[in-house]
Formats: structure tokens, sequence, C-alpha cells
């Protein structure tokens, strides 16, 4: 189990109401299902990836992420989860206000492009880094957007946006020292102040 | 006979509406006594919860798998339903009727006014998808079927699907719309129109009150040619066949040249043989009709416990994807969980009858995870 997906699972309250933006092949969904009863529901492009979350029992609507949240109601699920695309989507603050209305909280969990590794790769490289955690070259990544910790927290400040929890994790095990130079990636639940 | 067949089928009747009992129709009209042809495959089991109704299209009917005595081909969605398909016979109890205004044994048009003891002709009341609906709730009922597991259909038959979830939500636990709408637009209703002109245009339509003199043929075969432009892709007709010729040369005459001439002449002419031209009228209308648009869309619920898959196919311009889309923006609404693929085929309208694999595939896992309570 990816640690990432274990971490969300302890998020999330038995037996919530979960949508996930992007849930590519349904894993967190069915674990989340699984070990917290969660009423799950995904959003995803890829007919394939597709096919497997409906394998795996799980409800999962084709559609893009931009518009795939107009039409629920306020505070339709009781979480919703963006975990590693906010680096993939085009609008990220109309897609993070949206879930922030669509769920009472939201799970955002991406990529820090400030990690120390990173850093050296870009400074004395002079190359795009290639990490765990960003593993694609520049000609075929799918990310569009490079993100870092320090970058997102001074987002939910400006947008006064509440962080209710924050977890770090490095290659193998959570970070408590300077997240942002040690983390590689990084997970915030977060809600409207 | 094939193993994952259900086999020889009998047709089954129920009959209901005795006046003065008469069911109320949409229009403020009544009609009664009512006769639905169904057939039924599977087990109903103890609890009666492993139910399916299956709702059929414009010229569909009751004959939905199996073969029927005597018969060489199989029911209109045999591909879909028998032991280890899509709907699993093994598992589920899956019923079909013919709609109400159809020609297929329940009663329409051409069914006998007991007042007259002539065929209504038209003096058949017009009838809605939830007039259809209301019918199949009676026998339903007279199943002893309290909660349906699923309801699933294509084209007219995924209105009904939509019909049964808006009416009756708290009596399905799934429902399955493929390649429908929540309301014809202005260009259904436009070929529908073109479609039932076509028919009255023919002198031998008679008002309607043909049925001594025989069916306006002519009028019927063009209006069926029509319809079969509408359930193909400019893709599919390309490959079905392109500009190939019946001889192999041109004629230079006003007669079928083309292959693609020979088959719309070829169906609509069938068509004749197997259809009443009158229920082509009240069911085109009946569509037309349909609306579930906005706030008619389960009008008592904010809230749906109803599961809905809803499948549309990317070369289908008659019941495009953004129909469905819409169905799916209504349901978000409603809260409700659902799975919506817009799959890839070149058929047309066509593809929920021939997209088989893929169809089996999603309905299959799907059904796996609805489970009665």
């Amino acid at each position: 189990m990816k640690s990432d997906h274990q971490i969300i699972a302890n998020i999330i309250d038995e037996g919530a109401h979960v949508l996930d933006l992007g849930c590519g092949n349904g894993e967190l969904l069915a674990f989340l299902m699984q070990k917290k009863n969660a009423l799950v529901q995904g959003i995803e492009l890829d007919e394939n990836q597709m096919h497997e979350c409906v394998e795996r029992g799980l409800t999962v609507l084709q559609g893009d992420i931009e518009s795939g949240l107009v039409d629920y109601p306020d505070k339709s699920f009781d979480f919703v989860i963006l975990n590693q695309i906010m680096q993939q989507i085009k609008k990220a603050d109309f897609v993070i206000q949206e879930s922030l209305r669509v769920g009472k909280r939201v799970i955002v969990g991406f990529p820090n492009f400030a990690h120390i590794k990173a850093r050296f790769t870009l400074v004395f490289r002079g190359k795009t880094p290639i990490n765990e955690a960003l593993p694609y070259y520049w000609f075929e990544t799918p990310n569009i957007r490079f993100l870092t910790i320090s970058d997102f927290i001074d987002y939910c400040g400006k947008k006064e946006i509440k962080i209710e929890q924050e977890y770090f994790l490095g290659k193998s095990s959570p970070v408590h020292f300077m997240p942002n130079l040690f983390a590689q990636t990084a997970l915030f639940v977060i809600t409207r102040k | 006979m094939k193993k994952d067949s259900v086999g020889v089928v009998t047709p089954q009747y129920f009959t209901f509406a005795e006046p003065p009992n008469n069911l109320q129709l949409k229009s403020g009209r009544s009609l009664g006594p009512i006769t639905l042809a169904y057939e039924a495959y599977g087990k109903l089991n103890a609890k009666k919860s492993n139910a399916i109704l299956v709702c059929h299209a414009l010229s569909g009917d009751a004959h939905a798998a199996g073969f029927l005595e005597g018969d060489t081909a199989a029911g209109w969605w045999d591909d879909l339903i028998g032991p280890g398909k899509a709907l699993d016979t093994n598992l589920y109890y899956v019923i079909c009727a013919n709609v109400i205004g159809g020609c297929k044994g329940s009663t329409g048009p051409s069914s006998t006014n007991p007042e007259t003891g002539k065929p209504y002709a038209l003096d058949f009341p017009l009838i809605t998808i939830a007039d259809m609906v209301e019918a199949q709730r009676h026998l339903i009922d007279f199943f002893g079927i309290e909660k349906l597991l699923c309801v699933i259909g294509g084209s007219m038959g995924g209105m009904q699907a939509l019909q049964w979830a808006s009416a009756y939500p708290e009596r399905i636990i799934a429902a399955i719309p493929i390649a429908t709408a929540l309301k014809h637009s202005p260009q259904q209703i436009a070929f529908d129109e073109v479609i039932r002109q076509t028919i009255m245009a023919d002198p031998a339509w008679r008002g309607g009150y043909y049925y001594e003199h025989g069916q306006p043929e002519k009028g019927l075969a063009v209006a069926r040619m029509i319809g079969h432009i509408t359930f193909m892709s400019d893709q599919s007709m390309e490959e079905k066949f392109s500009r190939k010729l019946k001889n192999d040369n041109l004629s230079f005459q006003f007669i079928d040249d083309f292959e693609v001439e020979g088959y719309l002449r070829y169906r609509g002419y069938n068509f004749v043989k197997r259809f009443d031209a009158n229920s082509y009228l009240y069911i085109t209308k009946a569509m037309d009709y349909f609306d579930l648009s906005g706030e008619k869309f389960m009008p008592t619920v904010k809230k749906t416990a109803v599961r809905f898959l809803v499948i549309s196919f990317k070369s289908d311009w008659l019941y495009p994807t953004h129909q469905s889309q819409d169905i799916v923006r209504l349901l978000k609404r409603k809260h409700a969980y659902t799975t919506y693929f817009d799959l890839i085929s070149t058929y047309g309208h066509d593809a929920f009858l021939v997209e088989i694999e893929d169809e089996t595939r999603l309905i299959k896992n799907f059904l796996a995870n609805v489970s009665p309570n």
C-alpha cells in the first residue's frame, strides 16, 4: 500500500462520502471502501482505468476534473480528494475552490518541487529534477505546473483557506524537519475559513 | 442450442385494468382492459430480490432472449441475456414486457376495442413513457416484487429506466439507461414528425382506420428507412456500404443501384411485415412527449440511493453523448452515485445493440456490486 493512501485512509471518517478527482484505476477509493466503509465516487478520463474502477466495484464518471464538480450541490461530500493531480490540471485555483464548495474537507496531495534533491539537480546539474515523486522526463511528463510546499501554504493564506492537517513524506518515512526542503510529497487537509 | 442461451421461451400475457378500474393515462383519458405480453428468464428467488426489468426500444418487443418455438432467430438482446452473460440468468430473474401502444402482444392501436369489437385504430388514446412504466409497474406488482434489482434499457428503453427511477425511486436499486436522453430534442422530434408524416401521407393509411384493408406499406417502409439512417453513423455506413453497387454498373434508372439503397429498401419492406403503422405513430409521439429535464426528474427526492450506470456511444448522433452527460449532471444534483461511460464505437445509435463486449464487461461488474438490501 502506498504510504499516502494509508494516510488518507487515516484521515477520513468511517462511512464518509468521498469524491476522488482523477481517481485513476481506483486503487485509493477501493482501499477507502474496504478500510473505512466509505461511499465513494470517482471521476476519471481514461477509459481503461475506468474499467478497472468498475471491476473494483467503484462508481466512476467519465469526465475531466475542471468540469466535473460544477453540478454537485454544496457540501455533497465529506471529503474531496485531489491526490497527485494538482500538478496536472489547468485551472488549479478553480478546482480547489470548487472542491472546497462541494466537499466539507479537501485532501490535496502533490509532489514537492523544492525537495533538496530537486534543488541540487536544477542548481548544480542544470537539469529538470527527476525523482520518485517527479519520475518523468520533460518530454513525457503529464505535469504542467510545479509547486512547492511553501507555495501551497502561501496560496492557502492568500485565499483564506484553513489548513487543518498537514503530512510530509520523504522517500519512505514522514518528514518533520524543514519539510519544504526534505519532503518529496505533501498532503494537506483544507477547509474554507 | 448453445450453452449460454436461455433456450426455448414462451410468451406470457398479463391482463389488468379491467373496467371500471381502467388505467388513468397522462393524457387524462383512461385505458382498460390492458394486456401486457412479457417473457421472463431465470428464476425469481424466494425473497424476490433478483429481478431485472429490461425495457425495449421503439420497435422492440418482449422477446429479448432465447428462441420462440420453431423460430431460428434469437431475441433482440440475446447477446446480453442468458447464463453467464451480462444479465446472467443463473443469478437474475430477467423480465421484458412489450410496451402499451405496441403491436407485439400488448394492448395498442391494433388491438380490439372492447366497446366496438373492432381495432382501436386512432380511437386508442395517446400514451406516454410514464404510462408505459405505469403498466410495467402493475406487472411487477403482479409478480409480488417489491424492489427491482435493476431497470435497464437502450434508447426508448433508457427513457423507461429513467422514468422508473424518477417515479419509483424506492422500488429500484439500480438503473442502467443506455444511449438515451432526459428529453427529446427538437432534432429528435423533427425526425419523428417526418417519420409520422411519411406514414400518414400514404393514402393506404386511411386516417388510421386501415385494418380491414391492410397496412400503409409504402409509408411505413419509408418511415423505417429514415429511422435506419439515424441509427447508423457516417463511418459505419462507409464501412458497411461505401459506394458499392448492387450490380457491377450504374443502371441510369431510378432503381437501387447502391448497396445502401438496397439495404434500406430491404429493411423498410421487412419492417412492414412485423410492425403496425399506427403503433409507430403512437410510440414515436410518446418519445417526443418525454421530458424529465430539470425539476421534473425525481421531483420527490433530494438525495437518491439509486445507483446508476449511464452509457453513451461516441458515434451516436441520434442520442448524442451530451444528452447522456445531461443525465449525469442531473444525477449529481441528486447526490446519486453514478458510473458513466462514453464508449468508443463507430456503430452510431445501433451501438447499444452491437457493442456487446464493452457493455457486458460494464454491466456485469456494475451489477455484481449492486446488492439487494
